[in-house]
């Protein structure tokens, strides 16, 4: 049963791998309720892959991905991906549709009435800092930190309790970067939802992430509050911190300043 | 100038064989595009089918059309009338540019948009039909676009197995060693080239608005 203290998703001894290459061994990990698990790690580490199997983009060669205390296996797929908001890097935003139909599009699949995704939509563009009047806009005419806005807002509109978010911020500017970072935060303090996000970015993952996993090539090094991070004795863990060099501190004290 | 005369004097006939010819193309582009928009659309899908689907389709372009009407004489019913034959012969040509371009509009679809659509909880069918379709359509219909002009084209050769069109005079007045007749089936042709040319595009513009 899910009790409100059983974890949200919980990766049970996963492996992946395509034509011979392990890309994923022998993962255990648990994401509670209302986190941001920062999975952190280079550009093959696994950790898209690992994003992937909680909402079966991917299945797991051996193992098994829970959700809500169920294995996400026997759950309807098409309701499973619907009930998880899921971000990506490139945003992959629908170019023939309006800022309102790619907002409106989950909910209108999963049947609500319309009047009341309509209500939603203006509601969740206010949510990621737009105006009303960028509904009837045009992926193409906006800018790319708008235009990631309108991807969290659309990964947002049915009210998942999980989101998935894949390097969301990655191909914006540092200024950008910084201002969607914060208003994550803030958004975070409203919502609490289960946010699991994949990063290379130390920085980014010490200032959102409420535990960060490291991992390294298909394994999971380890899972450590920010602080913990910083200061961590482990090789893996040092490397990765010396790599990123200063000023990590103010990055990680985020929730006191 | 006495082609313009002799088509007047004959506008009678000018205008049956156009018929006739509109009536080959639009058919047999018609069946094209219902048969080539699936398979384009399956062979985007099942890679493996893509190499021998589009070799076969390239094989029947190179036959030479005359070759191809004759080839198909000697089918049981389709034989019986020319004008089957020649919707079949058209049919088959001018599947290659429809495929081919359903499976290049639908593999150009942005894959970042495609894992967004699928990781939102999209269903196979609504990826299709809301997403790759209408992203490919512009490419598809160039496709139908230029399957239509050569069907024009090709359709002027029809004729030769007496299924009727515009050929008629073509062929009439290669052997009357006669350009007015020539050009009476020649000018008409071209026009309605252009004008399904116009057409198709006209079809895109409507579609792309909505």
């Amino acid at each position: 049963m899910a009790s409100p203290l059983s974890p949200i998703i919980e990766f049970r001894d996963v492996s992946f791998h395509t034509a011979g290459t392990q890309i994923l061994s022998g993962l255990n990990l648990k994401v509670d309720l209302g986190e941001t698990l920062v999975l952190l790690g280079r550009s093959g580490s696994g950790k898209t892959t690992t994003l992937k199997l909680v909402n079966r983009l991917l299945s797991p060669t051996r193992g098994e991905v829970r959700v809500n205390g169920v294995s996400n296996a026997d759950t309807d797929l098409i309701r499973l991906r619907r009930s998880i908001g899921y971000v990506i890097q490139e945003v992959g935003l629908f170019p023939h549709f309006t800022v309102e139909r790619n907002i409106g599009l989950v909910p209108r699949i999963s049947g609500w009435p319309e009047d009341r995704v309509r209500a939603r939509v203006p509601e969740l563009l206010q949510l990621v800092g737009l105006a009303p009047e960028f509904g009837s806009r045009y992926p193409h005419q906006l800018s790319g930190g708008q235009r990631q806005r309108v991807g969290v807002a659309r990964a947002l509109a049915a009210d998942p309790e999980i989101l998935l978010m894949d390097e969301p911020f990655g191909a914006l500017d540092p200024i950008t970067r910084d201002e969607l970072q914060r208003e994550f935060l803030s958004l975070q303090q409203k919502l609490r939802k289960t946010v699991v996000f994949v990063t290379h970015d130390l920085r980014e993952a010490l200032r959102l992430g409420s535990r960060i996993a490291l991992m390294e090539a298909g394994r999971l090094v380890t899972v450590l509050a920010p602080q913990e991070f910083l200061h961590s004795n482990d090789p893996a863990v040092a490397a990765y911190v010396r790599a990123f060099g200063d000023g990590l501190e103010s990055a990680a004290n985020r929730g006191t300043s | 100038m006495n082609v313009f005369r002799f088509i007047l004097q004959n506008h009678e006939q000018v205008l049956e064989l156009t018929l006739e010819h509109l009536w080959l193309v639009g058919l047999s582009t018609l069946f094209a595009t219902l048969i080539g928009i699936p398979l384009g659309i399956l062979i985007a899908h099942r890679p493996r089918l893509n190499k021998p689907v589009l070799a076969g389709a390239n094989i029947i372009q190179t036959i030479p059309s005359l070759a191809l009407f004759g080839f198909l004489l000697p089918l049981p019913w389709l034989g019986e009338r020319a004008d089957r034959l020649a919707i079949l012969a058209l049919t088959l040509y001018a599947l290659l540019p429809i495929i081919r371009n359903t499976y290049t509009g639908i593999r150009g679809v942005d894959p970042a948009v495609m894992e967004a659509g699928r990781g939102m909880g999209l269903t196979e069918s609504q990826l299709l039909l809301q997403v790759e379709l209408p992203l490919a359509l512009s490419t598809i219909l160039s496709g139908v676009r230029v399957a239509v002009v050569i069907s024009v084209g090709l359709a002027t050769i029809a004729a030769a197995i007496g299924a009727g069109g515009l050929g008629e005079f073509i062929f009439r007045g290669l052997a009357m060693v006669d350009n007015r007749v020539i050009l009476a089936g020649a000018i008409p042709a071209a026009m309605l080239a252009l004008a399904a040319d116009l057409g198709v595009g006209w079809i895109e513009r409507r579609l792309q608005a909505q």
